[in-house]
Formats: C-alpha cells, sequence, structure tokens
C-alpha cells in the first residue's frame, strides 16, 4: 500500500506509508565504544580544550526536529547522557529546556546546542546537536539553525503519527537539502499498530527515548548517515550566527557554526550585517555548559564573546570574518519581521517601571520582539510590541509572569497591514508609496489609497477525516482559500489553505482544536500580502467615537466583529442614569448596535444609625473610583470596560 | 413586672396619654426651647435574637441564655455615661433597634427609659419606637411594652406569604403577622409601622403586589419598603452563591420599588424618605433625626452615634461606635461606665456631605435654612449653582435646586446614589477652592 502523496512530496524520494511495526529494525551489530566521559573527564574540560584534534571528516553537525511533544527534548536527554555529557539520573528531564516556560508547555522556545564527544569504533566524534526552537513562529530561526547542519533526526510520536509541524519541519530540513533520519519514538507505549509515516530512502528508527532503548543506534545513524560538513579550515574565517544569548556581566554571547577557517581569542572580527568590528574575548564550545577553548575550527560550532553590548549586534543569520579579509556573506539573512502585534499595559500605572524593566530584560535575550512605546486614554501608558507569531507572544507574556511577576493587560493582536498611496501629498509625507499601518489611527482614508493590503499565511492542517467537513466550514468563515488537499494515510488528511494572519491570529487555533476534539494539528508559514476590502471601523457611544476601539476589520467581517465589539461593551458597561447607545459605525453607516438601560433604581434601601458610616464609606470611593473613568461624552466609561474589550479573547 | 420608681411611672402614664394624641410633622414645625446642640435622639441596641435570619447581617447574637439584669443595668449605666458626656438636656426620641428588641422584658425597656428621663428632659409626648416581631401571642405582651413607655411599634412584618417567611428564616407566619399588626393598631393606634420586603430570589411584581394591598387594607400609618440586599456571610448569599437559589432580579426590584410607591400614593401616604411612607403625618421622628444630621446617642453593643460631647468640654461631633460583642461591652460598661469603642472626630466637610447624602433620601431634601446650619461659608448655590455635571442632573429632571433648597424629584430618588456620585465630588472641589487654607476635610 504505497501512496504517491502529491507533485510537492517528489525531488526524487520516495514517499509513502506504511506500518510503523513492520519496519522495526532487525538485530544490528553492537558497535564498540568506549565511555567518551573517560577521555574528556570534567577535571579536563576545566583546562582550555584543544580543539584542533577534531578533524572535519570526524565532525557531524545535526538537529531534532519535531512536532510539539513528540519527545524532542527527551531524545536529546539520551543522547547527551549516552555521551558522557551530563550524568545519567534520573533528573535529567528537558536539559537542554532551560526556561520554565519550555518546561511547562513542552517546548523549545530558544535554541540550544550541545557538542558531544563520541567514541565509535575508535575513532573521537564530535557530532553537535543543535537543538531548534520548535514552532513555526520560530521558523526563521529553525532555518538558521538548520543551515548550520547536514542531517537532522525526525521524530515521530508513534502514536500521534505526522502532525502539521511534523511537515513544515520537514520541508525545512528538505529544502535545505539535509540527510534526514526518520525516528518513531514512543513504541514502548504504542497503543495499537497505527498506520505511520512517509519514509525516507533508508530505514527508519523505533526507539524509546524516555526509556533509552535503541538510542544507541541513533547515535550511529549520525555517524554513519549525516555527512561532515563541508568546510576548509585553510580559507578565512566565516562564521554563522545562528543564535545569541544577553549575560549581564559578559555582554552578548553568539552562537556560531564556523563554515571556515578558525577563530580564537584576541581575533578582530566583523558583523557583516552592521558592519562593526568587535575583539573576540572568548570561545568555546556548548557542553552544554560554556566551556572556553583556544580555538574554534571550521566545521565546529560554539559560542563566542566579543563585546556586543546588545543581541541586535548579533542577528541570527549574520555572518562574521575576520577584519580586513571579507567574505561573501552566507544566504539567507533575514531581519526579525513582527508579523503579530499587540498593546502591553501594565494592569496599574504604578507598575508602569516595573514592567518597563522586564521588557527590557526579555528583549535583552530576544532581538525578534519590537517595542514601540504606546499609550491609550483607557488604559495608560504602555507599549506596542510586534512578535514573530502568536506563540511567541504567548511565550513571551507568560515569561513576563514567572520570571518577572508582572501582570499585565495584553490586547486583542493585530496584524501589520500596508496600504499603497495613491494620495501624492501623503506619499511625500511618508516618503514611500507603500506604507506599513501598525497603528488603526493611522489607517489613510480609502480616498487617498489605491489598495490596501493584508498579511498572509499559508496553513497546514493535518486532521483525522471525520473533522474535514468541520474544519472546511472553518476555514471558509475564515476567508481563507483552499491550496491543497490530500490524504496522508487511510484516514487522516491534510489540508493547505491560504489564510489572512489576521483571521487566525485571535482564536482559530482554539477553534480547531475544540471541533476536532484536539486531533487536529495545525502550522502556518508567512505567504506574504495580498489585497484586501479593509475598511476602519468605528465605535461610538451616544455618538461619540471611542478613540482606543477604533479598528480595522476586513469588509466582510465588519458586522460580525462590530457586533461582537458592541455586545462585549454592553455586557461590561455599567449601567447610567440615561441610556446609552453603542454602535458599530464605518463612515456614517451603522453596522451594529447594543443598548445599555439605564439604571431604574439603585438607591440603598436601609439607613439609619449604623449604617449611615458605611454608606458614606462605599459612596466616597466610588465617587473616587469615578474620577479615575474616561469619559466619552457624558459617558463614564470603567477601564475593565476597555480591557474586556481590548483583551486578548481567550475563553471564546 | 413592676415598673420601678414612682417617676418612670409617671412617666410612662404620661407618654401613654401623649400617643392617642395625633402629632403634626416635625419638619417646619415650631422651634423648641433647647437649642439643636442640645438635643439628641436615643438608640438602644437589643443584641439577641431567637432565631438568625437567613439575610441579615446586623449585629446580633443567638444565645442560649441572656443575664438579662445584667443586660439592663449595662444598658442604663451606657445611657446614663453617654447622656452626661453629651450634655443633651433634652432626648427628642428613643428606639429601641436589634436584634430582637420585643424579646427583652418590658421592665429593661422601662428601667432605660426611667434612666434617660431622670438624667434629662424628655418629653411626654417623645417618640418612643420598639422593634417587635409578630408572634403567635402578642397581646398582653406589648401591651407591657406600652406600660414600659412604649409608645410607637416597628412590625419586621417582612412578608405575608409563608413560603417567603421560611425563605427568610423568620420564626413567624403570615397569619403571626396579621394577628399582631391587628394587637398593635389596638394598643398604639396612629403608632404602628410595618416592614415589608421586596426583591426576594423569585418573587414576582404581580403576588408582591397583591401583598403590599391586603397590607394597605391591614395597615396603620406608616409602611417602609426594603429591598433585599444581599450580604456576604448570610445564608441566603450563600445558597445564592451556590445556585440553590436564584439570583434577585434587580429590574424586577425596580419595578417593585416603583409600583409599590405609587400604590401607596394612591393610598394616601407621603414617601418622605427613600424607604418610608407615612400618611396623617405619622413619620419616624427618630429616624427623621438621622436623616437631618441631628445628634443621636448609641447605646448597646455595636451601637452608633454622632454627637459633640459638650459634657467633656469639646465641639466637635465625634462618630461613636460601642463595642460589638455583648459579652465585652458589658465588661467595659462595667469597668468604664462606658463600651465606646471607637471614636472618630467629624471634619465639616464630612459633615457636610453627611447632610447631603442623608438629606437627599427625605422628599423636602435640604433647605437653605438646613444647609446653613452645618455650612455657613457656602450656600448650596455656591456649590452646585455652576456645576455643568449638576446641571445635567437638574436639566433631566431628576434634581431640583431652587429657592426651597436641593432635592430629588420623584424620578431622581430611586436614583439617588448615582446623583450622589457627582455631588459628593462637586461639594469636595467647592469646598477646597473655597478654603483652600484648610486641610481637605478638616
Amino acid at each position: 500500500m504505497w501512496t504517491v502523496l502529491g507533485p510537492g512530496w517528489g525531488r526524487g524520494h520516495a514517499l509513502a506509508l506504511w506500518a510503523a511495526r513492520r519496519r522495526l529494525p532487525g538485530p544490528r551489530p553492537a558497535p564498540t565504544r568506549e565511555p567518551a566521559a573517560r577521555r574528556f573527564s570534567s577535571a579536563d574540560l576545566k583546562e582550555k580544550l584543544d580543539m584542533s584534534g577534531f578533524p572535519v571528516e570526524n565532525t557531524r553537525n545535526f538537529s531534532i526536529i519535531a512536532h510539539v511533544d513528540h519527545g524532542k527534548s527527551t531524545l536529546a536527554d539520551r543522547l547527551l547522557e549516552l555521551t558522557g555529557t551530563i550524568d545519567k539520573t534520573k533528573n535529567n528531564k528537558q536539559v537542554l529546556d532551560k526556561l520554565q516556560v519550555e518546561r511547562e508547555r513542552g517546548i523549545t522556545v530558544k535554541a540550544q546546542t550541545a557538542s558531544l564527544f563520541y567514541n565509535c569504533e575508535g575513532k573521537q566524534y564530535l557530532l553537535n546537536l543543535i537543538d531548534t526552537p520548535g514552532h513555526v513562529d520560530f521558523s526563521y530561526e529553525v532555518s538558521r539553525s538548520l543551515s548550520a547542519c547536514q542531517g537532522v533526526l525526525l521524530v515521530v510520536d508513534a502514536n500521534e503519527g505526522i502532525q502539521a509541524q511534523t511537515v513544515a519541519n520537514f520541508f525545512l530540513a528538505f529544502e535545505a537539502q539535509l540527510s534526514v533520519i526518520p525516528v518513531i519514538n514512543k513504541v514502548s507505549i504504542m497503543r495499537q499498530p497505527c498506520y505511520l509515516l512517509f519514509s525516507l530512502p533508508k530505514s527508519t528508527f523505533s526507539i524509546s527515548a524516555k526509556l533509552g532503548t535503541n538510542v544507541e543506534s541513533v547515535l550511529q545513524a549520525v555517524i554513519e548517515r549525516i555527512p561532515p560538513p563541508k568546510v576548509h579550515r585553510k580559507n578565512p574565517l566565516r562564521a554563522l550566527v545562528f543564535d545569541s544569548t544577553f549575560d549581564q556581566y559578559r555582554g552578548v554571547i553568539a552562537n556560531v557554526a564556523l563554515f571556515d577557517g578558525v577563530v580564537s581569542k584576541g581575533d578582530k572580527i566583523v558583523s557583516a550585517h552592521t558592519q562593526k568590528t568587535y575583539e573576540v574575548n572568548e570561545v568555546g564550545i556548548l557542553n552544554p555548559n560554556e566551556q572556553s577553548t583556544q580555538k574554534l575550527y571550521a566545521g565546529q560550532v560554539g559560542y563566542l564573546i566579543a563585546g556586543m553590548k546588545d543581541v541586535t549586534e548579533a542577528q541570527i543569520g549574520d555572518t562574521l570574518y575576520l577584519h580586513k579579509q571579507p567574505v561573501e556573506p552566507l544566504p539567507g539573512f533575514k531581519s526579525a519581521k513582527p508579523m503579530v502585534f499587540a498593546g502591553m499595559y501594565p494592569i496599574d500605572q504604578s507598575e508602569y517601571n516595573n514592567l518597563k524593566s522586564a521588557i527590557e530584560k526579555l528583549t535583552l535575550n530576544d532581538s525578534s520582539v519590537t517595542v514601540h512605546r504606546d499609550s491609550s486614554l483607557a488604559l495608560g501608558a504602555g507599549w506596542r510590541l510586534g512578535f514573530l507569531g502568536l506563540l511567541h507572544m504567548e511565550v513571551f507574556n507568560q515569561r513576563l509572569e514567572q520570571e518577572y511577576n508582572a501582570s499585565v493587560i495584553l490586547t486583542t493582536p493585530t496584524v501589520p497591514y500596508k496600504a499603497v498611496l495613491s494620495s501624492a501629498k501623503l506619499i511625500k509625507e511618508y516618503r514611500e508609496k507603500e506604507i506599513t499601518i501598525i497603528n488603526p489611527a493611522q489607517f489613510p482614508d480609502k480616498s487617498k489609497v489605491t489598495e490596501y493590503l493584508e498579511p498572509v499565511v499559508l496553513g497546514t492542517i493535518i486532521t483525522p477525516d471525520e473533522y474535514t467537513g468541520k474544519i472546511m466550514m472553518l476555514c471558509q468563515a475564515r476567508r481563507a482559500v483552499q491550496k491543497n488537499m490530500m490524504f496522508i494515510d487511510e484516514n487522516r488528511v491534510m489540508l493547505k489553505y491560504l489564510f489572512p494572519l489576521n483571521e487566525i491570529v485571535v482564536d482559530f487555533y482554539d477553534s480547531l482544536k475544540s471541533l476536532s476534539s484536539g486531533y487536529a494539528s495545525f502550522d502556518y508559514e508567512d505567504a506574504g500580502y495580498q489585497t484586501a476590502e479593509l475598511v476602519k471601523m468605528d465605535v461610538l457611544l451616544n455618538g461619540n467615537i471611542v478613540e482606543e476601539l477604533v479598528t480595522v476589520v476586513h469588509k466582510d467581517k465588519a458586522h460580525l466583529v462590530g457586533k461582537s465589539i458592541c455586545e462585549r461593551l454592553k455586557d461590561s458597561l455599567p449601567r447610567q442614569l440615561f441610556e446609552i447607545a453603542i454602535q458599530a459605525a464605518i463612515g456614517n453607516k451603522i453596522i451594529a448596535r447594543e443598548t445599555v438601560k439605564p439604571y431604574r433604581k439603585n438607591v440603598l434601601a436601609k439607613c439609619y444609625g449604623g449604617d449611615i458610616t458605611r454608606k458614606m464609606k462605599l459612596l466616597k470611593r466610588q465617587a473616587e473610583g469615578k474620577k479615575r473613568l474616561r469619559k466619552i461624552g457624558n459617558i463614564e466609561v470603567p477601564k475593565e470596560a476597555f480591557i474586556k474589550v481590548l483583551k486578548t479573547q481567550s475563553d471564546k | 413586672m413592676a415598673v420601678p420608681g414612682a417617676r418612670a411611672r409617671g412617666w410612662a402614664a404620661a407618654a401613654r396619654a401623649a400617643q392617642r394624641r395625633r402629632r403634626e410633622e416635625r419638619t417646619g414645625g415650631p422651634a423648641r426651647p433647647e437649642p439643636a446642640s442640645r438635643r439628641a435622639a436615643l438608640y438602644v441596641h437589643w443584641p439577641y435574637c431567637e432565631k438568625r435570619c437567613s439575610y441579615c447581617n446586623f449585629n446580633k447574637y443567638i444565645p442560649r441564655g441572656v443575664e438579662e439584669a445584667a443586660m439592663r443595668k449595662c444598658l442604663v449605666t451606657e445611657a446614663q455615661t453617654l447622656l452626661r458626656l453629651s450634655g443633651v438636656r433634652r432626648v427628642e426620641s428613643v428606639f429601641f433597634g436589634g436584634g430582637t428588641p420585643s424579646l427583652a422584658s418590658p421592665h429593661t425597656v422601662a428601667a432605660v427609659l426611667e434612666a434617660v428621663a431622670q438624667a434629662t428632659y424628655l418629653p411626654a409626648d417623645s417618640e418612643v419606637t420598639l422593634e417587635a416581631n409578630p408572634t403567635s401571642a402578642p397581646g398582653s405582651r406589648l401591651a407591657a411594652f406600652g406600660a414600659a413607655g412604649v409608645n410607637r411599634l416597628s412590625i419586621g412584618l417582612q412578608s405575608l406569604d409563608d413560603a417567603e417567611l421560611r425563605l427568610l428564616g423568620r420564626t413567624h407566619s403570615a397569619g403571626d403577622a396579621l394577628r399582631t399588626l391587628a394587637a398593635a393598631r389596638r394598643l398604639f393606634p396612629g403608632r404602628v409601622s410595618v416592614d415589608l420586603m421586596l426583591g426576594l430570589p423569585a418573587q414576582h411584581v404581580g403576588p408582591w403586589l397583591g401583598q403590599l394591598q391586603e397590607l394597605l387594607r391591614r395597615c396603620d400609618d406608616h409602611v417602609s419598603l426594603y429591598q433585599l440586599s444581599l450580604e456576604r456571610g448570610t445564608a441566603l448569599f450563600a445558597q445564592v452563591q451556590q445556585g440553590a437559589l436564584p439570583a434577585p432580579d434587580p429590574e424586577l426590584a425596580a419595578e417593585m420599588y416603583q409600583a409599590g410607591r405609587e400604590a401607596l400614593r394612591e393610598a394616601g401616604f407621603r414617601q418622605y424618605e427613600v424607604s418610608n411612607f407615612a400618611r396623617n403625618g405619622a413619620l419616624s421622628t427618630h429616624n427623621w433625626t438621622y436623616w437631618q444630621c441631628g445628634q443621636y446617642l448609641g447605646v448597646g453593643p455595636g451601637a452608633h452615634g454622632r454627637f459633640v460631647p459638650q459634657g467633656a468640654g469639646s465641639n466637635t461631633r465625634e462618630a461613636r461606635i460601642q463595642t460589638l460583642e455583648p459579652d465585652n461591652w458589658m465588661k467595659e460598661v462595667m469597668l468604664f461606665g462606658h463600651g465606646t469603642r471607637k471614636r472618630t472626630p467629624m471634619g465639616r466637610l464630612e459633615m457636610l456631605e453627611e447632610v447631603l447624602a442623608m438629606g437627599l433620601r427625605t422628599d423636602v431634601g435640604i433647605t437653605h435654612q438646613h444647609w446653613q446650619r452645618f455650612g455657613p461659608q457656602l450656600t448650596l448655590w455656591d456649590v452646585f449653582g455652576t456645576s455643568k455635571e449638576v446641571k445635567e442632573l437638574l436639566e433631566r429632571g431628576l434634581l431640583l435646586l431652587d429657592h426651597r433648597g436641593l432635592r430629588c424629584s420623584w424620578e431622581g430618588l430611586p436614583v439617588l446614589d448615582s446623583l450622589l456620585l457627582t455631588l459628593l465630588p462637586q461639594l469636595q472641589e467647592a469646598w477646597q477652592q473655597r478654603t483652600p487654607s484648610l486641610v481637605p476635610g478638616g
């Protein structure tokens, strides 16, 4: 039962489906192996390592890619143990996932790298495991990490099979022309012989990363099936920055992969992107903690500290070369491009400075978050932050809460729309024809615009067939255009849709999960911009525009969005002495309306002796609170009402 | 059940004669001999109940046995101490509240009244009210209270529906309520008030109006309508929280209130305060004192008072609270002659705020004359005449500001708390502008 999956899957590789249990590898001759720890004890590692003894042909650079929770980090733990990089104890759980949110959510946010020393058949190998972020929000980071590799372990959960992210990751590796070693994980708890998997030419490994079953054979395969990097020690230095972190005392620590040449302490290096020159203070390998070495050689992976003060000086994808020995920069460099924007405000303005410092600290380690100061009449001073994607935003928010104990109001995410200007005056003003609109208040009028553009993404959904109908309805409701649909096994379907990004930023993933009982998986990649009929929608209270609720929406969605905002406002606006008309309007046209009826009775019934003190206290507190209310016309709007309308809706 | 002392007997007899007289409305009545600073109302708190009502969060205790003699002694002592401290020369009214003061013996009531009459001038026609719960055999006991000097009854009838009474945790039935009302009217004609609650869980407008109509056929000249407020810590609150009972619907309550006040108006009642209705001039003078920010002394556990302790040489009004728990309170009274737990001096602005918030609860509102007594340096026109927000309320017809003073309209009264949220900050602002050198509230 071999099924060809469609044109996109070809390129000479046979992709097929088969029952996983049919291909459980047979017994292999056990390789001879000396424990690596004997040759590189921790005492030795305190000395500066000489890395010249690892020739390119004994070096392998590889990565593990997997869908969330398919066991990538657990496999990494076992590899670290097997090679003696870390002691084998029961406590090794996701050793490379250092952040609390990574361990909690079972995702990798920040790439981690470990150099493993492995002795196989008398040869000492240097295996560089480059752990990649586990979500497509970070696909650029993943692609840079992969460009430092020659092969990947593609891990698939035996019970769950291929998921949307597996496909996305596979293509990333495939496009980078890497050797792919398929690994089926969790075979020990496989509930039923399930039908899985596309095949690659060579055999697949069935392992249990948790128990360590068959993991050693994976290590063998890394050596046998992944080629050594094609690099030259003799050429001038050419190093790829694939990650960077910030250390309070030492400045920026850049993770680098050497494509050519050698780098050592004292070298003068130049960033191809910024053209700034630095002196190298320290080089070393990650073991997985930093371990300084005398030098790093072509083909090797490690870290470098060179007096960079800001992570933006060591941008992912940048090329470093020796001063006065410029080289052709490595291809594929892009500056981080935020795809999702959201306002962030302290719950209480007195927390502003604390939050500011927390955001500064977090962005020191994450240059992909863009930060602009913003202020809202209702929510006070805050920021407009740009994120790579939704997960990135959630993770950032969660880290703020967990690591900095900051509680924030995060407004509904928006996407960067564009407008192609037709008005000569505006073009002169903006100095460009095509402008990006981040704040709805800057939305130019239709009369001054040739067209509006919205960002789109190519989404991949993999689902059991029974949910296909519902999912297709959901996608249609989100203005998505179907691009492809195919069965990937007997009962699972892969759907490809072109989505307007703003249609998936709020609650798409939750809807998808709930209507498929959690079975469907979703992933997406950037697909540029498309023309869109966008309109600016105002929200009015008794005829007065509420500035903080101005929204840019697609024409077809205006009614729905307008209705939802009006309803939410109705639920959260306290009654007043008069009727309040809540309206959503496009220009002069009212598209939705709700009414808040006036108070009929709100006077405390009893008021004698002891009640008087209580009542006066209550009244004064209310009067005090009223002073802080924002007035729209004569309507008092509490902050909570704005929060309710502006805040990310997670319960919908 | 002998009433101690000839003088008390004399006072009780005079009071009985006085209760037969219809009295005229007190407001705008003839000036009384003592200045306001030498007059006060007296509240006496009886902290015990037979059973806990499901809606009540008042300061009350369900004792196994009451040491009434000790309690009586302490109430008398504290009344004497506070009267001396206040320098009050005339007590205008006495109100026995609770708790369930009708569970106290008439002897205790008589003892307190006698002490008051001995310490100060308690005119024979002073209003002496007792809160009474309906019982199955009310007659003789109510008569004994009358003999002790009580001349007005406030009956906690609450509802004429047995199911609702059970929901409220009351010990009486609708039949008990009507019997007690009838007996009270015989003994205290023209001086009986009844409380009726509205806005109970699952209560509907029609049947509730039916209860009110029934009550109007049976009642005397005073009715109080109270909307149930769910108080944290009560059984009813918990039941609603747990979903065992539907939450009271504020819309329906508003409808009941509106329909109720209209029905009472048609029956000839004057709504002289948010919750209080009277005909034939049968207003409660005691409560009127609260709303007019007159002085009052609070005696008994947890009682509140507001008076100038002139007897101690002070001329600043204080808000006072007595110790809450009866046992502790008694110990303190025995040791120090009183159980005052908290004394808070009231600033001039604070007084004006109370004048405003309390005065507007009444139908006459705040007259210019009344305002002048508390804030001679700032007229009502000064405070509210120029405010844009106040003007809006006047234009909406919720509030009236004219030659008589400031008051709520018929439409404005049910939403007074919202009006106050505009008026109170306006008063504070005007006060600060007018007296910039003074500390706010000072």
